[in-house]
């Protein structure tokens, strides 16, 4: 962590003081074990750097999986006066709206148990992954754009979902001022190939059974139920994001002389959000993250697809429903209170969730009582978790908790550490059935090169921020 | 090969390049980043392109970011395998590369690892005793 000096707070934060050209302090979420893996690595530095940003509020914040990113810390979570604050593609990530999406279904693991191999074999067959995978659906130049304006709602209407998904999908599955013409022609040839794709690394599509349920009220207003079998998808804007993020990023460095802004690190690269560039990256961020929902949409319909005719069930009978979708890199503008007035603000997330409490607008309404859903995902030999929103992100998180575990391991020591194993062999032991692309991918992703999502979900729960709701097991688990 | 190394990185591939000249310190990251990403399953290429590149950045590490981000969009958006790497010009703003290498072929070749960009993150590139150094970070 070298230099950087934390102070506890509490049991769950640790304070980065403000020093040198810092605007604001820094909050890390962590219990002790977690703060002691701090210390691997370089997030800490990570959070000081973006507090040297332009218009920063409160506090440069990281979630209990903070881990070393480029930039920002992966956890990271930052927000910005609209006047006096910036932007910043490399705060948002490569992967515009990566993010999750939870189905449920009506079935049983003791109903599909028999057919579970082969379940996973078809969402193998149908679901593209891998790295470059292109996708079934191929797109016009004219329906890539309405794609890139409608996000979602263009899957549904082009059959693939139904138009309940939407309510259930973070701002309805569609960001509004996503502008095209943002775009550069290399973004729009990448995303033409590439809907309806799952791609690689720690992207997935798992199949899981509802194992716990902590919070019966918030679980009842979700539609969960124990031993009920679900669906979790982690995905996001595959290269058209990628695409986007690099050309606005080297645009903001080629001018951040202009800007005067002395930045700790060029990833950090951004322009004022009142600017030309700052509003032109917006827009194209918009295009982004609605090519990400519409993605999601339609791998969420492949899914059911895959499950109906594996199961040969009606999709009554599957009755597979969105709880619902997230994303976790992203920059928002949403209002916060700020000293008593009501502010509207750019909050970065990069590898962070929204979490709203109950009550707010955002919240779908059908669970407005409880609050939003916040999806974690683990590692494959763990599953996920579904905490709620609290009122206490609106103070303190800027209405955000954690996006997973977060990594713990290089990739390169991951495959040092799993040679001579077979990681398929030993997750199935533990009752997780996996196929993916490549031995590589396996390795890289095996479950100790993560945290233990559990201590990091406990975390939000214990500091208020987020209340778990059910904890749900993998069952098996397609990668790229 | 000997001309890089990666140094650990909790979520992506961090890369250290050497280089006896700028010169080849370039050269060498563009193997590097092909190499990364692509396994070659049967020799080397046979089927030839050429591809002439030119790319500038406001300074040396600059440069040596846009030329990487533009191998990788040769890879991603054109299915371009570079295998040999050769400089027309160059100076610290400015660099042309004359390419030889093929279009992706699935029989031949394997994607080992989808490179999602070339960061600027940690981005070094330094002057030693008697050779060049480089530090880069690829987002995967």
């Amino acid at each position: 962590m070298s230099d950087i000096k934390l102070e506890k707070l509490d049991d769950n934060r640790w304070l980065l003081p403000q020093t040198g050209e810092m605007r604001v302090p820094g909050i890390i979420y962590a219990n002790e074990k977690i703060y002691q893996l701090l210390k691997g690595d370089e997030s800490a530095r990570q959070v000081a750097n973006v507090a040297h940003l332009p218009g920063i509020m409160n506090f440069s914040l990281a979630m209990p999986d903070v881990h070393w990113g480029y930039g920002f810390p992966i956890g990271g979570v930052a927000a910005f006066d609209l006047d006096s604050g910036i932007i910043s593609p490399g705060g948002v990530g490569y992967d515009i709206n990566c993010g999750c999406r939870l189905m449920i279904t009506d079935l049983t693991l003791g109903e599909i148990k028999t057919r579970l191999d082969d379940l996973t074999v078809a969402l193998y067959q149908h679901i593209p992954s891998g790295v470059g995978s292109t996708g079934s659906v191929k797109l016009s130049g004219k329906d890539q754009k309405k794609v890139l304006e409608e996000g979602a709602a263009w899957a549904i209407k082009a059959g693939f979902g139904l138009q309940e998904d939407l309510e259930t999908t973070e701002d309805g599955g569609a960001m509004v001022g996503a502008d095209p013409e943002q775009i550069s022609a290399r973004a729009l040839e990448r995303g033409k190939q590439q809907l309806g794709t799952l791609g690689s690394g720690n992207h997935f599509l798992e199949i899981e059974v509802v194992q716990e349920i902590f919070d019966e009220a918030a679980a009842r207003a979700f539609g969960l139920r124990k031993g009920q079998i679900a669906v979790m998808i982690h995905t996001g804007s595959r290269g058209l994001g990628y695409q986007i993020c690099d050309d606005y990023l080297a645009l903001m460095v080629k001018h951040a002389n202009e800007t005067g802004i002395v930045l700790p690190d060029r990833q950090l690269a951004c322009a004022y959000l009142n600017s030309g560039r700052g509003k032109n990256y917006l827009a194209a961020m918009a295009c982004g993250a609605n090519y990400a929902w519409a993605n999601r949409q339609i791998l969420m319909h492949r899914t059911r697809e895959v499950f109906e005719k594996t199961l040969r069930m009606s999709p009554r009978d599957v009755n597979m429903k969105l709880v619902y979708d997230v994303c976790h890199n992203i920059a928002k503008i949403e209002e916060f209170n700020i000293g008593g007035t009501i502010k509207k603000l750019c909050v970065h997330r990069k590898g962070a969730t929204r979490a709203f409490p109950a009550g707010h607008e955002a919240v779908p309404e059908r669970y407005r009582n409880v609050g939003q859903p916040v999806l974690i995902p683990g590692d494959m030999g763990t599953g996920s978790y579904v905490l709620v929103g609290q009122e206490k992100a609106m103070s303190e998180t800027f209405g955000s908790a954690c996006h997973g575990a977060g990594r713990v391991m290089s990739r390169s020591q991951a495959i040092k550490t799993s040679r001579g194993r077979s990681i398929a062999r030993e997750l199935a032991q533990k009752g997780v059935l996996v196929m993916a692309g490549s031995k590589g991918t396996l390795s890289e992703e095996m479950p100790e090169a993560y945290k233990n999502v559990q201590e990091v979900v406990q975390v939000m729960h214990d500091s208020g921020i987020a209340r778990k709701v059910a904890k749900l097991k993998s069952i098996a688990c397609i990668k790229g | 090969m000997s001309n890089y190394k990666f140094f650990d990185h909790t979520a992506d591939i961090g890369v250290e390049i050497a280089g006896r000249t700028k010169k080849q310190l370039f050269v060498n990251a563009a193997t590097a980043l092909f190499d990364v990403m692509i396994e070659h399953k049967t020799g080397r290429t046979t089927a030839k392109q050429r591809k002439q590149v030119t790319v500038e950045g406001a300074d040396v590490a600059d440069l040596l970011i846009n030329f990487l981000r533009e191998l990788l969009y040769l890879f991603n958006g054109e299915k371009f395998v570079m295998d040999r790497c050769e400089i027309i010009n160059f100076n610290n703003t400015e660099i042309a590369v004359q390419l030889t290498g093929e279009k992706f072929n699935n029989t031949k070749q394997l994607i080992k690892t989808e490179i999602k960009a070339v960061t600027y993150s940690g981005l070094t590139v330094e002057r030693q005793k008697n050779h060049w150094k480089a530090r880069v970070i690829f987002d995967v």
